[in-house]
């Protein structure tokens, strides 16, 4: 009788175990309907060598520079679906020497390109200011290209509360 | 189509650096998303291109992708020359554009 009931408690625990580890997957797999991306392992981890990718698409083996950008940026993104950012590029911004393209990317988006934007000597100034999605706490990369043909990287990173990819 | 709105200074003085601000409806579908009863793929619809021109010549543009927000903010900055209109284009993923204008209004 003892033992019956032993067994019977130990198979009730089993069972609350399986069923606590089904939960557990279930609230996983939940989670990544909710933010409704189909986020494949492979894409998610597409990251940094996306971006670097990209780069090297753009400007071949040249080495970016420090400095010249200034990311404003919030520290703290509570939602990452409109994430307001501003980015200047130091310049004089004349015929002579100007900012030609400033080029963004979010390492960890499930697709790193953000945007692409590009002055003229008639702009005056090299910045630009407008919301973007981030799916998770993450590097923002922005590369500026000089009319001379000098270029300048910046990074800085955004923490994502709630990600903004989809849902 | 999509609502656009755009907001210059009133009057600027010849030479001065003045910001432009824009903003446009739009849900900037990023082709992530699926449709919860279906399962299937919501089809990727941004506005990929925004132009602008000052008295006909480019001034600013953009090269935007998904990582753009729904209804997208956009602001620059234009160095003013001679009075005339700053002209505004977005362009989406099927060639669909929308256009808006506003006036500069130079002074000395």
């Amino acid at each position: 009788m003892q033992t019956k009931e032993k067994t019977m408690i130990r198979k009730t625990l089993e069972a609350q175990r399986i069923g606590r580890r089904d939960l557990m997957a279930m609230l996983g797999a939940g989670a990544v309907a909710a933010m409704g991306i189909g986020m494949t392992s492979r894409e998610a981890q597409a990251d940094a060598k996306a971006v670097a990718e990209a780069m090297k698409k753009l400007i071949g083996d040249k080495k970016p520079a420090a400095g010249k950008i200034t990311l404003d940026l919030p520290q703290i993104a509570e939602n990452g679906r409109t994430v307001p950012i501003a980015v200047e590029v130091a310049s004089p911004m004349t015929d002579a020497d100007h900012v030609k393209a400033l080029h963004l990317w979010a390492d960890k988006n499930p697709r790193p390109d953000v945007a692409t934007f590009r002055f003229t000597p008639a702009s005056g100034k090299a910045r630009i200011s407008t919301r973007i999605r981030l799916a998770k706490t993450q590097n923002i990369v922005a590369l500026a290209e000089m009319s001379d043909g000098s270029l300048y990287m910046a990074k800085s990173e955004i923490k994502v509360t709630i990600g903004g990819c989809g849902g | 189509m999509a609502k656009a709105r755009v907001k210059v200074p009133k009057s600027v003085k010849k030479g001065e650096v003045f910001e432009v601000k824009t903003l446009i409806s739009h849900k900037m579908e990023t082709g992530q998303r699926k449709d919860k009863k279906t399962g299937k793929k919501i089809p990727r619809m941004i506005i990929n291109k925004f132009v602008c021109t000052y008295n006909g010549k480019e001034v600013f543009t953009s090269d935007w992708h998904p990582a753009i927000s729904a209804n997208p903010y956009m602001a620059f900055f234009v160095k003013a020359g001679e009075s005339g209109n700053l002209d505004f284009t977005w362009t989406d993923d099927k060639g669909k554009a929308t256009k808006k204008s506003a006036k500069v209004t130079v002074t000395g």
